[in-house]
């Protein structure tokens, strides 16, 4: 009689097709062109982006199409310490959630040139992107946002934003 | 905008690498896979059932009795693939099946490559076609082929 087995590998693969919808289209399209497009509802006047075409607080849609800088605030972040398999960047490194300026909901990037130790709230942050002729319909025609060496925002300007 | 709204997709995939601990008694059962061998496990009511199970589906009292059964059996209820999907065990039309081993009293799920839906049948015997280099797991067993008849066919 052979050993008996312990382990055995079962690996697992579900493949979608991602549909990005309209409005999130048209971001994704202006991102190809170099540009941050995000939507304004029009009862609250708060800018989504990436935007979904409704505001998910007042339930109505949003068609006004408003650009947003590609630099702005670290909101909060996360040290990412643990490799995983497929895992792109080699740890530790810091995902961060930005607040660009003229938006008012962060999003979610990683940031680089930065020691993971200095990596804070507050901080002011902007887009390293991709050489023109990479860019494309996805956020990673932004490499990655980096420290501007600006003094850290105020924490009363992105309060409501956490 | 005057033209109309473009819609972007993208493939988005998810895979999880799983490893999986099989425990003493599923050990045994893909070892023995391993040896081109088939193991089942000796019920209180003495069915024997594969894949061999660690606890008596009635009583559930442990169960450590484990018995060999054949490589070949009898199909009790089969479905029809027409089109494989990614991974499944054959890349061509196919049935999932459950066998009954010879010497088992349940059945196991695997796949029989009959080549065409009109020659399955429930009831219809199949034997084991293992893979050159087993290892270890289910895939030791690539899937079950029809047994050949012994008597010519009606030969229509």
């Amino acid at each position: 009689m052979s050993d008996d087995v312990t382990t055995i590998s079962t690996p697992i693969r579900l493949d979608y097709t991602y549909t990005a919808g309209v409005a999130a289209s048209r971001f994704l399209t202006s991102v190809a062109e170099g540009r941050l497009i995000g939507q304004r509802c029009p009862q609250c006047a708060k800018v989504y982006i990436p935007p979904r075409g409704g505001c998910p607080t007042c339930g109505v849609a949003t068609e006004e199409e408003v650009q947003v800088a590609d630099r702005g605030t670290v909101t909060t972040f996360c040290i990412v310490n643990i490799p995983f398999p497929g895992q792109a960047i080699r740890p530790p490194f810091v995902a961060a959630s930005v607040l660009l300026d003229g938006a008012d909901i962060a999003i979610f990037h990683l940031l680089q040139e930065v020691d993971v130790a200095d990596a804070r709230m507050g901080m002011r942050v902007e887009a390293v992107w991709a050489p023109r002729d990479e860019w494309q319909p996805s956020m990673e025609s932004i490499r990655y946002f980096r420290p501007t060496g600006e003094p850290d925002a105020a924490y009363d300007t992105y309060k409501e934003h956490l | 905008m005057a033209d109309s709204p473009r819609v972007l997709t993208a493939p988005h995939v998810l895979e999880y690498p799983y490893t999986r601990s099989v425990g003493p008694i599923l050990g045994r059962f893909f070892g023995g896979l391993r040896d081109r061998r088939i193991f089942g496990i000796g019920a209180r009511d003495g069915r024997v059932i594969v894949p061999p199970q660690e606890f008596d589906p009635l009583t559930a009292e442990a169960l450590d009795e484990f018995v060999e059964v054949g490589s070949a059996g009898v199909v009790t209820t089969w479905a029809w693939v027409r089109e494989p999907r990614t991974h499944q065990p054959l890349t061509h039309a196919f049935a999932w099946a459950l066998i009954r081993l010879d010497g088992a009293d349940t059945a196991m799920l695997h796949a029989v490559d009959a080549g065409d839906e009109s020659a399955m049948r429930t009831g219809m015997r199949v034997t084991a076609r293992w893979r050159d280099e087993t290892q270890g797991d289910i895939h030791d067993i690539v899937c079950f082929d029809p047994e050949i008849a012994t008597t010519a066919g009606g030969g229509h």
